[in-house]
């Protein structure tokens, strides 16, 4: 009879702590896509920054005319006179679903705008992001586990900076696919059903479909089966986790054209080649042990290492040699300045330049991820007791995600993820033991008094360690705890994982009072850190870059300076005129003006960018050569002196320079520097001072207040009063943000002596 | 000396494994049967490519892949069907094969896909 209550008791707090979790995970949901809306209620709903242009762009053409015609999309209105094969260059994933999600809106007759879709696309999935990482956490620890973890990752500021209301760029979906499919892969190692590595592989296909960062998988998965094999937990459930993801990834990365045939040629991907052959080795090698008896099997290993070591140095010493013929040795250049952080600044400048692609300063550790920073070494350690291949594996991600953030900014979005569910880990252990400490000393909760007894004797000279749990010697008396141990997890929903309790211990119990301290100081970290995101959210990652604010005394000013120039464009120039600006501009000009550009965001053409480069360097004669030679109508310049917008030309000129004296010698930094400074007042060097970049942004500046004071660079400009001889200025914005100007056609007659026709 | 001793343990090496084999359940045999057909598949694709050249490319990666990749599908049937691996008792025979045709399906799906 007490056999049965308890039996239904538990059944009961099971469904409870079910649907408890299940309202849970729809309140995070909710939180997370709320938190990301604050761009949209302080600014409006609009695309932000600059490759988010090109992503609804792309969608735009895709949902008007169809899949196949995006899948063979050659788009002429970039990188003139190149071109760019769109289908080829780009990672579908985020258009395609984006896509998708438009067509079956549609199709039930909710008439949303592919601009409203695209810009609700990325909180949305991180609401999905969030529950992958309540999945995956809950494979590592249980539920509890699971559950904090999620609510961490629906508020992560590093995530918010990637993922707001009109961020439409990969890592929106790319994330999400990323934490599925190590949920898949660590479902995969924990069942070893076939079944969930389809899927696996699936969602990798996905990932592939999404970002770049897809190498990040298809290296972290091998090494952590290597650690495996290497540690000794080499199982048949890891043999089907990893081989089948291996062939059929290997596939479907080459399906996607922008991976192509790089799925087997790159280095990238070698690792997983190597891990496949290692594993299949090793699984041959226990098959063999578990056939033969011991002397049998140590002749078979000393037959085979003679034999196979031969053939291994053959083959080692052919892959050497193709690896070595190639002078990255096989890697991108991308891979390659993840690997040596010195690379980009040496031979690839425009990497370099990008600035999401510097290394991250301290303190923006504290801002990206808070308190995870460190509650992330005790998620470590809990991870520890017990090990398990899940939990080795989370440990390997953080450690691999926090050397790669410490090469590039842009990287810290990957860390997240494992910071979230390490600090999950970390502060479900430390909640699970401060309540069970409070609930074995409270009398009237539990029913025994004598094990009560037994527990606080051992409580006494406990410390206040979060990991205060020691496995012990097993006790006769001990039998009864773990079913009374089970029920108040239940009630808690705190769930640990079975291996736990097999292991009969006694576990030591901290005193009551600084339980409850410990619990409330707990509860007043998270509150911090919920302040904290929600501060970062709503001030510092909702501005769209493309709409700027400033408060003064007289309210709220808004610079629409972007969009003004753009529609300026639109409206008054030719369909086919051809627009010149920095790189930077290029996917905003395409989109929003609708006109050819020269370069764009997508740099894959150095020369054409250096091009571009050097025009800008140069004097204005032989900056009107170059732009006349690729067709160039109008200009576009970004001039940030008068309102103090710091991310302007003028800054970035300098890059300009060295990129284009990267390809065209006669482009000299030090000509630009006076004594190794970067100047543009009176003592700037002549060569500056001539520039066309220098001379378009500052043409008529005097005008504005006498004196020509750039209020960014905090000093008056050297040479006030020029005129332009081969331009004409045709639009300056409201706050002459953006100046745009016409190429002045070449004059019929030539004055002077009859030049002699050059050939 | 020392080379008809480990001739004579390779020999006892041989029939050890001999005899261990031919007491494997014959469904396993079946599967390691397939299993030897489809690497020599591969293997004989791969001495085609090197006899006629490796154009076009994209046609000799699923055929081979799709080799390497039966292969190791039917391995990891092995693997959940046989009857001394203590960690998949619990799972039905059936169900191993279910998620084997399963898996199949999605691999040669992606295949004919591919082959161009």
């Amino acid at each position: 009879m007490a056999a049965s209550e308890t039996a239904k008791d538990s059944a009961l707090r099971h469904a409870f702590g079910n649907v408890l979790s299940f309202f849970i995970l729809v309140l995070i949901g909710v939180l997370a896509f709320s938190i990301r809306l604050f761009s949209v209620i302080k600014y409006e709903s609009v695309i932000h920054e600059f490759d988010p242009y090109f992503n609804y762009r792309v969608t735009q053409f895709l949902t008007k005319n169809g899949i196949y015609d995006f899948w063979n999309w050659f788009d002429d209105r970039t990188w003139y006179p190149l071109g760019r094969v769109i289908g080829g260059t780009v990672y579908p994933g985020l258009t395609l679903t984006a896509g998708t999600l438009w067509w079956i809106l549609n199709s039930l007759n909710i008439p949303l705008s592919v601009e409203t879709v695209c810009v609700f696309t990325a909180p949305i999935f991180s609401s999905i992001a969030a529950w992958a990482t309540y999945l995956l956490t809950k494979e590592v620890k249980g539920t509890g586990a699971g559950l904090t973890a999620a609510a961490l990752l629906a508020m992560v500021p590093s995530y918010i900076s990637r993922s707001v209301a009109g961020s439409y760029d990969n890592e929106a979906v790319a994330i999400f696919a990323l934490i599925f499919t190590f949920y898949l892969y660590i479902k995969t190692l924990n069942t070893g059903s076939l079944f969930y590595a389809t899927l696996n592989s699936i969602a990798y296909f996905y990932m592939v479909c999404s970002w770049g960062g897809y190498t990040f998988i298809i290296n972290l998965i091998p090494m952590h089966v290597l650690l495996c094999i290497v540690t000794g937990r080499y199982s048949s459930r890891l043999y089907i986790a990893y081989a089948p993801l291996v062939v059929l990834g290997t596939l479907l990365a080459s399906l996607v054209p922008v991976v192509g045939f790089n799925a087997v040629l790159t280095s990238e991907h070698f690792a997983s080649f190597l891990v496949f052959i290692i594993i299949h080795v090793v699984a041959l090698a226990y098959h063999i042990k578990g056939m033969l008896s011991p002397s049998m099997f140590k002749v078979a290993v000393t037959l085979v290492v003679s034999v196979g070591l031969v053939i291994c140095c053959a083959v080692v010493a052919v892959l050497v040699a193709l690896v070595a013929s190639s002078p990255t040795k096989g890697w991108s250049g991308r891979s390659l300045s993840l690997l040596d952080p010195t690379y980009a600044s040496k031979y690839i400048p425009i990497i370099a330049s990008v600035s999401e692609h510097q290394p991250p300063t301290w303190p923006s550790y504290f801002m990206d991820i808070n308190v995870l920073a460190f509650l992330v070494p005790a998620g470590i350690i809990a991870c520890f007791l017990p090990l398990s291949d899940a939990s080795s594996f989370v440990v390997l991600y953080i450690v691999t995600s926090v050397y790669f953030s410490g090469v590039m900014v842009r990287l810290m979005l990957v860390l997240a993820p494992a910071a979230c569910i390490m600090s999950g880990i970390a502060l479900s252990e430390a909640f699970a033991v401060f309540t069970r400490s409070i609930k074995f000393q409270l009398p009237s909760l539990s029913g025994d008094s004598q094990v009560d007894a037994g527990n606080s004797d051992s409580g006494s000279a406990a410390t206040t360690q979060t990991e205060a749990v020691k496995a012990d010697k097993i006790e006769e008396s001990a039998k009864e705890r773990p079913s009374r141990k089970n029920k108040k997890k239940e009630k808690e929903t705190v769930e640990k994982p079975s291996v736990k309790s097999r292991i009969e211990k006694r576990l030591l119990v901290l005193p009551l009072e600084s339980s409850v301290i410990a619990l409330l100081l707990l509860v007043l970290l998270g509150a911090f850190y919920v302040v904290h995101c929600v501060w970062a959210a709503a001030e510092a990652y909702s501005a769209p870059s493309i709409v700027l604010t400033s408060h003064s005394h007289d309210g709220l000013h808004v610079f629409d300076d972007f969009r003004e120039a753009y529609a300026w464009l639109s409206h008054n120039t030719e369909v086919d005129d051809k627009v010149a600006s920095w790189w930077d501009y290029g996917y905003q000009t395409t989109a929003m003006a609708n006109r050819t550009v020269i370069v764009d965001n997508n740099t894959w053409n150095n020369t054409h960018i250096a091009t571009v480069g050097t025009a800008m360097s140069s004097p204005e004669k032989a900056a009107w050569e170059i732009f006349d030679s690729l067709d160039v109508k109008y200009v576009l310049v970004v001039f940030g002196g008068l309102v103090g917008y710091p991310s302007d030309d003028i800054n970035k000129f300098l890059w300009m320079v060295r990129i284009g004296g990267g390809v065209f010698p006669h482009i000299k930094e030090p000509d630009y520097l006076r004594d190794g400074q970067y100047r543009i007042d009176s003592q700037a060097t002549p060569t500056m001072l001539n520039c066309l970049m220098y001379k378009l942004s500052y043409y008529r500046f005097v005008e504005t207040d006498g004196k020509a004071f750039d209020r960014v660079r905090q000093t008056e400009i050297g040479k006030k009063h020029f005129k332009l001889t081969h331009f004409e200025e045709v639009f300056t914005t409201h706050h002459w943000m953006v100046r745009i100007y016409k190429l002045k056609p070449p004059k019929n007659r030539i004055r002077g002596k009859t030049k002699k026709s050059k050939s | 000396m020392g080379k008809s001793s480990t001739a004579k343990d390779a020999q006892a090496l041989f029939h050890s494994l001999r005899s261990a084999y031919a007491a494997t359940p014959t469904t396993l045999k079946i599967i390691d049967l397939y299993v030897l057909f489809a690497v020599s598949t591969a293997l004989i694709q791969v001495g085609y490519m090197a006899i006629v050249g490796s154009f076009p490319f994209n046609s000799f990666l699923s055929g081979v892949l799709s080799c390497v990749g039966t292969a190791v599908l039917a391995v990891c049937l092995r693997i959940q069907v046989n009857k001394e691996n203590k960690e998949f008792k619990d799972l039905p025979p059936e169900r191993a094969f279910a998620d084997f045709v399963l898996c199949n399906l999605v691999l040669h799906l992606v295949i004919m896909n591919f082959l161009g």
